[in-house]
């Protein structure tokens, strides 16, 4: 079992309690436990359930790399999934649970997938479920979601902050242990500004527990005086709990620290997301042990040899009273000193190797531990516990030459630095055949912008494995000079690479050996995945989906590509590494988006009347950033009631729309009539001061993009108004050929939009309101259909433009936007005697759709040319030239053959589905029907008292009077007849009063 | 995330401020033109591993548009200069042979 021990632990405070419980069960621990140290102290060895077997889980790691650990931490909306007890710092009342089981971790009946594991081989979901298709969605998904996943994702909103600084820097330092503190310290040295950061809650990483001496102390010494001259440099920032997610373009390092994690509800942000722009990067992150893959290295109990003794060292915590030793390297037999020194018993050191004399392996024999060469471990006995190993000769085929004892295995099949930061932009590897493992190529590092080295590694993370070696690369990656502090630490010898234990291993043997703990990938199903021909890495990653759980491969890629190298006889560096992606470890969702939530989630653009729609039941509708009314609602009405009343009063009194969204772009200048003539399909330059058109523009590829009505504002000033949602890209799209096309052309654009409200008075008493605000001519006479004056309504000064989307008399009023307000508050005062009521955009949508005016978003989509919306009268055939007439003139656009915008009107009078599609006989080369037109906009409208319908049909002004039938999804159909787009007033003589 | 120097307001741009605008240097191909021509214009792009040109906008900064000389594979910058130009600078075109001996220049 695994206990507390009475003596030791140099990171916990014993005179602290902490009070937890994990599913239920209360339990102890100390002040600067980790979850896994106190669960471990309890003899909480089993923590989990494998995803696809459901096999029992215990603690292999102590760090970032553990695949196991993982629980659901918190409770309510405090939950967290998938949270590593190995880097959750204790806290009092902390609440934990197992994950992916049922119905208890102790009895799982998922573990049946255990006993059935041969029939569920690498790329079982490809092979298994392919067929029938109906299965899959309603036997097989619903099943393996049910059974699958892990954590659970918690239910109510996040009550914590969380929140993103910035930071700039010459120099950061990725890791606080001795490498990252010394570059750091280099660094420092000559001014540079330098940010340290460390992910766990420590500084001094590996070397305080494995013994090293610097300056002939223990490394704690220097470890803390280093630290503490750091933190009186005024240049340097140092952060614990700060793990660098991933290095990206010029310098770019995200990093997420832990601020609350530990501290729950304490009002600080629980997460800080650091965006961090360095001019140089080092990476002292460090390397990661190995396992080895015997049979049974999943049972609880088999850990890392380095998480052993860090468990003994740091938390004084016993995992097991006798711990096995396995090895293929020298630095193992540190954890056979600790375990001894703990007053544990090691009953043997297994190691591969066929010799081994180095300084550990002399001292572990002298303190009388056996130590037997070309040994392994043929198989693991337990269950949910180690319970003893079965030992064979490695170079064998599994024999079992004997059986030890123990109740905990320490393994180690050597380390791989951490290469992750190096990678994510663009540095390359080297195989390091003496350290099987792969390290950072010097000579091809990521680069910054100017060309030169972005990234450097250091230490361990550089596979400089022997400590005395890392404090010298420290200083000469950090620019320094001058000699290191005197580090020592035992001589190793060489380590001997060990794919499999042992070497020969049956089948039977191989199918036990794990290599991705939480997938359940095992060397078995590498092998299968190289025999059916996944000679990619990449492929045979998402194939056997190794390496792809939430530690991301960090224990199982460089075994498994070994063994996918070994089945396909090909070198390691050949096979060569998936690639590293950020992030190194998962981030926290609420940590990116930051204080980006709720209210302030995206800027929301507001008119100048926005409260007053906010005060009189308006019902919003979202157009891009703005909030647009969709209608009013007075009690008892219906959305829909509202949007009828609001037509019928426009059409019959008098309505009132705010339409201050509309784009409002000026362009202005010698050549701006030359301008607009190219951006316009139609010729804006001949269009007299005074007086509006209607204009469309269009995409080079010839397709509708805008429409909106151009007024002539002077001789050298054209007012251009674009939709609501088009403002900012037709302004962009007019600077972008201004700037890169025609930079000779002397013309200003500028986007006025938020600078004016803009006011629709639409119905038939529209004259009348405007002569009674009174202060400009508005006759039909000095104000015809389709111009614009300049003068004052109500006191303010305006722009009153004849023009109509609703087919009504119609003015749309433009006042500066600071009055806005006030015009629109006088329109309704004034406006009460003529029965004003004002209306929103469902209204505007219906008015228009009477009248067969197209809307952009609606009847186009970005394959639709003018033409197609029987336009063609507005696309000039003088022009020698405008954006998109190239494109126009390709001869499938140019075509007759083409879907046409026409009316549809249902037989039966019902509203048409939106969007539904007009079959016609036959099939394409798909197998899919023909079809032969679709419904674009579609309405009840209040005047005409039945459905109304636009629709692109092909041919179909050719068309009149023929009825198509449009399928309903949930079956039947309504039959429609194809008809004028213009439902009302034809001729066009209500507008133009 | 690239940092571009913006050649109009000298501001060391984070690429949050810019906004792409894909190759630089395309010749315009309107009414006239040939359907080759125009496909060739309106559809057909480079995608090069290595040196490449193209249109950045300085969309939340002074709003103008200018051109970069990057390297795509190791994001190497080699220059930012104005839209109004129809070829790359001298300047730039010897610092890329410089730093790229092989490059097959521009085409």
């Amino acid at each position: 079992m695994s206990t507390r021990l009475a003596r030791g632990g140099r990171l916990i405070d014993r005179a602290t309690a902490h009070e937890f419980t994990f599913n239920g069960k209360r339990m102890a621990g100390f002040a600067g436990d980790t979850l896994a140290s106190a669960l471990l102290a309890n003899d909480q060895m089993l923590v989990g359930r494998s995803f696809k077997y459901h096999r029992p889980r215990g603690i292999v790691a102590s760090g970032a790399e553990e695949p196991n650990a993982l629980v659901n931490l918190g409770q309510g909306a405090r939950l967290e999934p998938n949270q590593r007890t190995t880097t959750t710092e204790l806290f009092p009342g902390l609440a934990a649970a197992s994950q992916n089981h049922w119905p208890s971790l102790e009895f799982d009946v998922g573990v049946v997938n255990n006993a059935v594991a041969r029939f569920l081989p690498a790329g079982f979901y490809y092979k298994t479920f392919l067929q029938p298709r109906a299965a899959w969605k309603h036997l097989f998904e619903p099943v393996i979601r049910a059974s699958a996943g892990l954590g659970r994702a918690p239910t109510e909103a996040d009550p914590d902050r969380y929140e993103q600084a910035y930071a700039h820097c010459d120099l950061l330092v990725v890791g606080g242990g001795i490498a990252g503190l010394q570059a750091a310290l280099t660094a420092a040295g000559t001014g540079a500004r330098v940010i340290v950061l460390e992910q766990t809650a420590h500084w001094g990483g590996r070397a305080p527990v494995d013994d090293v001496l610097i300056d002939e102390k223990p490394a704690d010494h220097w470890v803390a005086a280093t630290v503490a001259a750091l933190s009186a440099m005024p240049n340097v920032t140092l952060r614990l709990r700060c793990m660098a997610a991933g290095v990206y373009d010029h310098g770019y390092v995200l990093a997420e620290e832990r601020v609350a994690d530990h501290t729950p509800g304490d009002g600080r942000p629980k997460k800080r997301l650091w965006r961090i722009r360095a001019a140089k990067v080092i990476t002292a992150t460090g390397a990661i042990e190995r396992p080895l893959p015997f049979a049974g290295n999943d049972i609880p109990g088999v850990m890392l040899a380095s998480a052993v003794r860090d468990y003994i060292v740091n938390w004084a915590v016993s995992p097991g009273d006798r711990v096995v030793i396995v090895t293929n390297n020298d630095d193992a037999y540190r954890t056979a000193i600790a375990v001894h020194r703990a007053g544990l018993t090691v009953p043997a050191v297994l190691d591969a190797r066929t010799e081994a004399d180095g300084d550990l392996v002399q001292e572990v024999r002298s303190l009388g531990i056996a130590v037997h060469l070309n040994r392994g471990i043929a198989k693991v006995k337990g269950g949910r516990r180690v319970s003893g190993v079965a030992v064979c000769a490695q170079a064998g085929e599994g024999a079992v030459l004997d059986e030890i004892a123990c109740d905990a295995v320490a393994m180690s099949g050597g380390w791989s630095p951490v290469v992750h930061l190096w990678s994510h932009c663009g540095g390359k590897l080297i195989w390091d055949e003496a350290q099987a493992a792969f390290r950072p190529d010097p000579q091809r590092p990521p680069i910054t912008h100017d060309g030169q080295a972005m990234v450097a590694a250091v230490g361990s993370a550089n596979g400089l494995l022997q400590a005395d070696e890392v404090l010298a690369d420290a200083i000469r990656a950090a620019g320094g000079s001058g000699p290191a502090p005197k580090v020592h630490a035992p001589a190793e010898a060489a380590m001997v690479p060990v794919w499999m234990m042992p070497q020969g291993a049956s089948a039977e043997l191989r199918a036990k050996m794990w290599l991705d703990y939480q997938n359940d990938v095992k060397v078995a199903d590498v092998q299968l995945a190289a025999r059916e021909g996944y000679e990619s890495v990449e492929h045979t990653k998402r194939y056997t989906t190794l390496g792809m759980a939430t530690d991301q491969g960090k224990l199982s890629n460089i075994n498994g590509l070994a063994v996918l190298a070994g089945s396909l006889n090909a070198p390691i560096p050949q096979v060569g590494t998936t690639t590293f992606r950020p992030p190194y470890t998962p981030v926290t969702l609420g940590a990116l988006a930051g204080e980006a939530r709720g209210e302030i989630f995206q800027p929301l653009r507001r008119t100048p009347m926005h409260d007053w729609h906010q005060a009189h039941g308006v019902y919003w509708e979202p157009v891009g950033l703005w909030r647009r009314p969709y209608c009013y609602t007075r009690p008892g009405e219906s959305h829909a009631d509202a949007v009828k009343r609001e037509v019928v009063n426009a059409r019959s009194h008098l309505g009132l729309l705010d339409a201050s969204t509309l784009g409002k772009i000026v362009v202005k200048g010698p050549d701006a009539g030359r301008f607009l003539d190219m951006m316009y399909t139609n010729v804006m330059s001949s269009l007299p001061v005074g007086r509006c058109r209607y204009g469309l523009m269009c995409n080079e590829n010839g397709f509708l993009m805008d429409d909106g009505v151009v007024a002539r504002i002077s001789d050298d000033t054209w007012l251009c108004h674009t939709t609501s949602g088009g403002a900012d890209r037709i302004h962009a799209h007019m600077e972008d050929w201004l700037q890169c096309e025609w930079w000779d052309w002397q013309v200003y654009t500028a986007n006025l939009t938020e600078q004016y409200a803009q006011i629709a008075v639409v119905g038939p008493s529209a004259r009348k309101l405007l002569e009674k605000l009174g202060g400009m001519d508005v006759s039909k006479e000095a104000l015809p259909f389709m111009h614009w004056a300049e003068g004052t309504l109500a006191g303010i000064p305006a722009r009153a433009f004849r023009i109509s989307f609703s087919g009504e008399l119609s003015y749309e009023i433009a006042v500066p936007a600071g009055q806005g307000l006030a015009f629109w508050e006088a329109c309704i005062a004034a406006g009460k005697e003529f029965g004003l009521m004002p209306y929103g955009t469902e209204a505007l949508h219906v008015l228009r759709a009477e009248k067969g005016f197209i809307m952009i978003g609606d009847e186009t989509d970005g394959t639709v040319i003018p033409q197609d919306l029987n336009l063609g009268w507005a696309v000039s055939k003088k022009k020698a030239d405008f954006i998109g007439k190239r494109g126009q003139e390709r001869t499938f656009l140019a075509s007759p053959d083409r879907w046409k915008l026409v009316g549809l009107e249902t037989l039966d009078g019902s509203v048409l589905p939106d969007g539904a599609i007009a079959p016609a006989p036959g099939m394409n080369a798909n197998g899919q029907r023909n079809t032969q037109g679709r419904v674009t906009s579609t309405y009840y409208s209040p005047t005409l008292k039945k459905g109304i319908a636009m629709g692109l049909v092909h041919r179909g002004p050719d068309r009149m009077g023929e009825v198509l039938e449009f399928p309903k999804i949930w079956g039947g159909v309504v039959k429609a007849r194809i008809v004028d787009p213009v439902f009302y007033d034809k001729a066009g003589e209500k507008q133009d009063v | 995330m690239l940092i571009l120097e913006c050649p109009y307001c000298g501001v060391k741009a984070e690429e949050t401020e810019l906004s792409p605008g894909h190759e630089a240097h395309l010749k315009r191909f309107g009414p006239g033109s040939s359907d080759e021509q125009f496909e060739s214009y309106m559809f057909a792009r480079k995608n090069p591993k290595g040196v490449h040109f193209e249109r950045w906008r300085h969309t939340y900064g002074c709003g103008k548009w200018f051109l970069a000389a990057r390297c795509t594979a190791t994001l190497e910058v080699f220059g930012t200069y104005p839209a109004q130009t129809s070829e790359p600078p001298a300047d730039i075109v010897a610092k890329i042979k410089a730093r790229r001996p092989n490059w097959e220049g521009v085409k």
